[in-house]
């Protein structure tokens, strides 16, 4: 399996290698980690006439964590985010979630950029950060831009960012309260059959101050599901009153019949996934 | 497309040699290099068979262009163990039966190298995940868990001999 032939560039720094891509245009791809790029390539499904590799540029991999705001650079592998303590604190989900994808040795290389900019409605990062409500950096030739992750994928494959434009970094707010990410997939390595990521907040009285319910690779893009969140904030989390929430989710998501299974065992699976996320996410808030 | 020069460290040696950009790291290794260690089983990114350890990472191999692999410090099986000498998991895989056809071995000790200069005292469970990316289709993997936790405790029980002695 042999990619074809391509220019390889490795610029020091973003300003370098957002000329590239300017200059390059439709022929350039930006690789981060290629887990998801390099077997496109092997397979002939992506044929980029260049490659910028970001690998060289030193300050994408900061993780920088203040009381207001945690910024994760693009670069940030599965693996540092694994074994980053203080990240593990102030947003254990992350940790949680980053333990779920692929293998030991996809997560040594696999990065949050790639993860997040590549727009497969399989990979696990997209869902959490509609979970946090993260927001991501695009730097292009006329300077840098936030958009949030609620508002960046489009279709699968197509997100907000610009031909031009390089993710550079996501960043999202400390979370607190309780959490949990939870994933069913075939076997060690898959994509999700069904995941959901939950953050449930909960008040003095015992009840439900905020919630947050995301889903991933069960539709194009991944899921936030409002109505499942608010349906949920005011209450005591009774058993019905998540059955209700669990439904709304359903009611939200379009699987496809693949070789994970048909329609309905997926949306059975999804429930499943769910329910369990959202009853360890209260028992831990 | 012109074929560029490029230096990789390996096993210690630094190592010319030119390749097309879009040359893997494992057919680099293998083909030219005459590294051989490092096995093909799936080319897509599966089976592990070509795990190399890159700056203190298990990778990969079929899955990194050899241009990224630049200035890196590669380890392959090659580095760990000789015939003459063999590395502590190589002599646990054999007294344990770690494997039977031994086509995955390599990147299953390579890999498994890396686990325990992160995590020197491994329970099974631990190991069961760590080893995760590495398929064996021969041994049900219950011999590889038995060697790898006998090659940790081999190499603790060696770190306080080691630890005693210079107190």
């Amino acid at each position: 399996m042999i990619p074809a032939q391509f220019q390889y560039h490795q610029p020091g720094d973003i300003p370098e290698a957002v000329a590239l891509l300017t200059e390059l245009g439709d022929e350039a791809r930006v690789i981060a980690g290629g887990h998801s790029l390099i077997p496109m390539m092997k397979l002939r499904l992506a044929q980029p006439e260049h490659l910028i590799d970001l690998r060289a540029i030193d300050n994408l991999q900061n993780i920088t964590i203040t009381d207001s705001l945690i910024t994760i650079g693009a670069m940030t592998t599965q693996h540092d985010l694994i074994n980053n303590a203080e990240l593990a604190v102030a947003a254990p989900i992350i940790r949680e979630a980053a333990l779920q994808i692929a293998d030991p040795q996809v997560r040594y290389v696999g990065t949050v950029g790639g993860n997040v900019a590549n727009g497969d409605p399989g990979n696990d990062m997209p869902g959490l950060m509609q979970c946090l409500d993260a927001s991501f950096t695009l730097t292009g030739p006329d300077g840098t831009r936030e958009v949030a992750a609620r508002e960046f994928y489009e279709a699968a494959y197509f997100t907000a960012r610009e031909d031009t434009e390089i993710l550079t970094a996501v960043s999202f707010k400390p979370v607190s309260g309780g959490y949990a990410y939870q994933k069913q997939k075939r076997k060690i390595g898959d994509y999700a059959t069904a995941a959901s990521a939950v953050l449930l907040q909960k008040d003095a009285a015992g009840q439900c101050a905020g919630a947050s319910i995301a889903m991933t690779n069960l539709a194009d893009t991944p899921i936030w599901c409002e109505a499942a969140s608010s349906g949920l904030v005011g209450t005591a989390m009774s058993g019905p009153i998540i059955q209700t929430a669990v439904d709304a989710c359903i009611s939200s998501i379009e699987p496809v019949d693949d070789n994970r299974g048909p329609v309905e065992f997926k949306k059975h699976a999804a429930a499943v996934v769910l329910r369990r996320a959202i009853e360890q996410a209260w028992a831990r808030a | 497309m012109s074929k560029q020069k490029i230096t990789l460290n390996v096993n210690g040696q630094a190592l010319e040699t030119e390749v097309e950009p879009r040359e893997l790291l494992i057919h680099v290794l293998r083909e030219q290099l005459e590294i051989t260690g490092p096995h093909i089983g799936c080319e897509t990114s599966h089976c592990g068979a070509c795990t190399v350890d890159i700056d203190g990472r298990s990778v990969k191999s079929c899955t990194m262009f050899a241009v990224q692999a630049q200035q890196a410090s590669i380890t392959t099986i090659e580095g760990l163990g000789n015939p003459d000498a063999l590395h502590v998991l190589q002599e646990k895989f054999r007294e344990h039966h770690g494997l039977q056809c031994g086509f995955c071995t390599p990147g299953m000790i390579t890999r498994a190298h890396r686990l325990l200069q992160e995590n020197p005292t491994p329970t099974e469970e631990e190991v069961r995940f760590g080893i995760a990316g590495n398929l064996c289709r021969c041994t049900g993997y219950q011999n590889i868990v038995k060697a790898i936790m006998a090659a940790a405790t081999e190499l603790n029980s060696t770190a306080q001999t080691t630890a005693g002695t210079a107190a």
